[in-house]
């Protein structure tokens, strides 16, 4: 009754082919986005439960905003492009190491400290050239094989951050320390303020992927992950497709290593991007449903916030449990919960939202 | 639909689960960031045990510090240092005052926290660990490095192979290999034995393991080859057994390597069996036993069933954790001298830190005979003491070899200054000057 596109009439082509052909879902995608963007900090200025607590900015948004972003990344590689990859953590290292050599300066080669914005966007710019290398690849073998090759990137450059010293400006003990968030100006340190910037990094970059995938590009994409053989007789280049998948997954990927790195951690050493970094953002697409860009946010939502809930309920609820039962329990029910959400429903969080639209339609009357 | 309602329903409760708990009021608050699963738990569950048990001791006995309820909540670190971050940020506002102190026992979570610090104002107490620079406290007002750094044990360590050579002119020449768990905790002694090394003479070498350390034949087979005179290994968790079996597999005599304080302990040994005997390590002046504070417990917590402690009571890492805890209650102590019997803030905890002066007599009415010296920290000294013993394993039991060593401090106060100028500088901060009073 509500949600359907009765009385919408399309009347010219770019109204046909808009990124949200449906009123209400442009309605709704505005709202959610002035809340994001006015209602949370005016929330968390007024102190309005639960917004004033900084742990809800600091612990759980933050990082549910940077995974999200790498998980745009990753989607675009295995869900829209159909290439398995292993290697996302070495790509946030990437991103983050870069980024963090461009912020404090390379004198070897005279060049200057450069400030936040462009260091981070330069550390996307680097994963995403490596990412092209390690996708080259990819135009010789396939599926689990290609998995193993990006694999090595991952192996890789954990040894590289850990032994060569000079990603790490000859730090002692090879951990490094983000430098100062100064934007024009702006010292990005609040918690309210560090939720805005990366606030601001997610929405860009995600109508940059949405747009990507629905234009020529990303029908390429598409094509290739169908059937690459029949992709290429109908003149798709899998040179270029399959590698320019890779470079702006990388690049993406890469900037949420920079900001996890800078925003959320402040000072990181390589296991922060380990092997397991990357297992979870490809469950985080794979929970959240691959090829959908609404479903990076589900997946990174439910991987990284599900484990916190199930960890603080008890303690919240006053349950005498010590600690190690409960952290054990989160693993058990966290890991069920996995299985039954795949054995229902094996495309994802994205296809149940796309499930629940269509019975929005018919609603109350479903025939 | 029904789906999409009990999803809302599972939001919905999860964001009322992170409500802040106001409810504690009047408590005195101190987070335990511990782990207690995954491959470094053999370690963690005893610190975090002792811990526990000395701050439950203090509320069953005495009401608290002063008459203030101490309050205390346990997170799981599983010593990754997103985690830990999380954890932090569950825990620091909790209480009247928000967390009293931090200890995050890694020094990967350390390194975070070091940045987060300064504008929580919460002090961080790194009893042993961490960032072997933040001695100094005019660049790291923060940073507690009570009782010893890393570069503390490199010192010590190389001393007391010194020692069993014959002196310190006889290192020269001398192979000395250091067995690290490749992460920030073992890469902290590598510029003091450097600096060592260039000093007296003797050819330093570093094998690192990578995390957990259950994969070491190759590091091993190295040194068998190599044939250094002394192995060092900075090991914890699964990593410390593994090596002492991988040294026993490769015939590399156990009596010449030496762990830190970090890999001396009952778990690290006992998986090795007899293939530990001889095996030596440091430690940060105590060893295992009961003492004073043992009897305490055992009659206030063990008896009544309210600790978690099994076999680790008395153990290495039991008794640190004990320490680790009295050392942060004694600077509550400390603050509320000046601010009176109140739940103190971070930055009041951070001027009891300072001013932190355990004496022999303290020592003794707390129940720690016997397992520390006086400890007194300042501004410009944030660590407050220079001294380790060696103990050996016997197959049994730990045994004291030596007497306190004290560290070279000629060496290791140039690189305290260097890198933390280095810090400062990096990170815009003019260091405070200790000689006025604050």
């Amino acid at each position: 009754m509500l949600y359907r596109e009765t009385g919408q009439f399309k009347t010219t082509y770019s109204a046909d082919m808009a990124m949200l052909p449906l009123r209400q879902d442009r309605i709704a995608l505005g709202a959610l986005l002035v809340f994001a963007f006015v209602g949370i900090p005016l929330l968390a200025h007024f102190a309005v439960w639960p917004f004033g607590n900084e742990y809800l900015l600091r612990a759980i948004l933050l990082p549910f905003l940077i995974l999200s972003l790498a998980a745009i990344g990753v989607n675009i590689l295995i869900g829209y492009c159909g290439q398995i990859s292993l290697g996302s953590g070495a790509f946030m290292a990437i991103g983050a190491y870069m980024a963090y050599k461009f912020g404090t300066g390379m004198p070897e080669i005279g060049l200057p400290a450069l400030p936040v914005l462009p260091s981070i966007l330069l550390g996307g710019v680097c994963s995403a050239i490596v990412g092209v290398l390690f996708g080259i690849p990819s135009l010789r073998i396939k599926g689990l094989y290609l998995a193993v090759a990006t694999l090595a990137a991952q192996f890789f450059f954990d040894w590289l951050f850990l032994r060569v010293k000079w990603f790490t400006n000859y730090a002692p003990s090879g951990s490094v320390s983000a430098p100062e968030l100064n934007v024009f100006g702006w010292v990005v340190d609040e918690p309210i303020e560090r939720y805005l910037f990366c606030l601001a990094f997610v929405v860009f970059f995600a109508f940059v992927a949405k747009n990507l995938v629905r234009g020529a590009i990303g029908r390429q994409w598409m094509a290739i992950r169908d059937m690459d053989i029949a992709a290429e007789l109908m003149g798709i280049r899998p040179f270029f497709a399959k590698l320019s998948a890779f470079a702006v997954s990388s690049f993406m990927v890469g900037v949420a290593g920079a900001l996890w790195a800078f925003v959320y951690l402040g000072a990181w050493e390589p296991l922060a991007f380990s092997i397991d970094r990357s297992l979870q953002l490809l469950f985080m697409v794979i929970i959240g449903g691959l090829g959908s860009i609404l479903g990076s946010f589900l997946g990174a939502g439910f991987i990284l916030m599900v484990p916190i809930f199930l960890n603080v309920v008890p303690s919240e609820l006053g349950v005498p449990l010590s600690t190690e039962t409960i952290s054990h329990l989160e693993f058990i029910i966290f890991g069920s919960l996995i299985c039954f959400l795949l054995i229902k429903e094996p495309h994802g969080f994205a296809r149940l939202v796309s499930l629940a639209k269509e019975k929005l339609r018919l609603w109350p009357f479903p025939y | 639909m029904k789906k999409l309602v009990a999803a809302s329903v599972v939001i919905g409760a999860s964001l009322a689960s992170v409500a802040p708990a106001l409810a504690q009021g009047g408590e005195q608050f101190i987070p335990v960031l511990s782990y207690r699963t995954g491959a470094y738990a053999v370690n963690g569950v005893p610190f975090a045990n002792g811990g526990v048990d000395y701050l439950a001791l203090l509320n069953d006995r005495d009401g608290g510090i002063n008459g203030v309820k101490i309050g205390f909540e346990e997170c799981e670190t599983g010593y990754a240092t997103d985690k830990g971050v999380e954890c932090y940020e569950r825990l620091k506002g909790k209480g009247a005052t928000g967390a009293s102190y931090v200890s995050p026992l890694s020094t990967g979570i350390t390194f975070a926290l070091t940045e987060k610090a300064p504008g929580d104002k919460i002090p961080l107490l790194t009893l042993g660990y961490g960032r072997s620079e933040s001695r100094n406290g005019a660049v790291f007002p923060w940073n507690f490095i009570a009782m010893g750094s890393y570069w503390t044990g490199a010192s010590v360590a190389v001393q007391h192979v010194a020692k069993e050579f014959g002196g310190l002119d006889k290192l020269k020449g001398k192979k000395i290999t250091l067995v690290y768990h490749d992460s920030p905790y073992g890469k902290e002694p590598i510029p003091a034995l450097e600096a060592l090394a260039a000093k007296h003479g003797f050819v330093f070498k570093g094998v690192p393991v990578t995390h957990p350390g259950v994969e070491q034949k190759s590091q091993w087979l190295s040194i068998r080859q190599d044939r250094p005179d002394y192995v060092l290994l900075w090991g914890w968790g699964v990593m410390n057994g593994t090596a002492i079996k991988e040294a026993a597999a490769v015939a590399f005599p156990r009596d010449k390597i030496i762990g830190i304080w970090w890999s001396g302990a009952e778990p690290d040994v006992l998986p090795a069996g007899d293939g530990a005997k001889g095996y030596k390590a440091l430690m940060l002046q105590h060893g295992p036993g009961q003492f004073g504070v043992h009897a305490e417990i055992k009659k206030h917590l063990i008896d009544k069933g309210k600790s978690l402690a099994k076999d680790d009571f008395g153990q290495v890492l039991y008794n640190r954790g004990l320490i680790n805890s009295f050392i942060g209650t004694e600077a509550i102590r400390t603050a509320m001298k000046k601010y009176g019997n109140k739940p103190m803030t971070g930055e009041q905890v951070r001027w009891g830190f300072e001013n932190l002066d355990i004496t022999e007599a303290r020592i003794k009415e707390a129940g720690f005979e016997g397992m520390m010296k006086p400890l007194k920290l300042s501004c410009s000294d944030h660590q407050g003491a220079d001294v380790a013993r060696v103990q050996q394993w016997d197959g049994k039991e730990w045994k004291v070899i030596s007497d306190y060593y004290t560290a070279d401090r000629d060496v290791l106060d140039k690189l305290v200054a260097e890198q933390s100028a280095k810090y400062a500088v990096e990170k815009k901060i003019t260091p405070r000057d200790c000689s006025k009073p604050d």
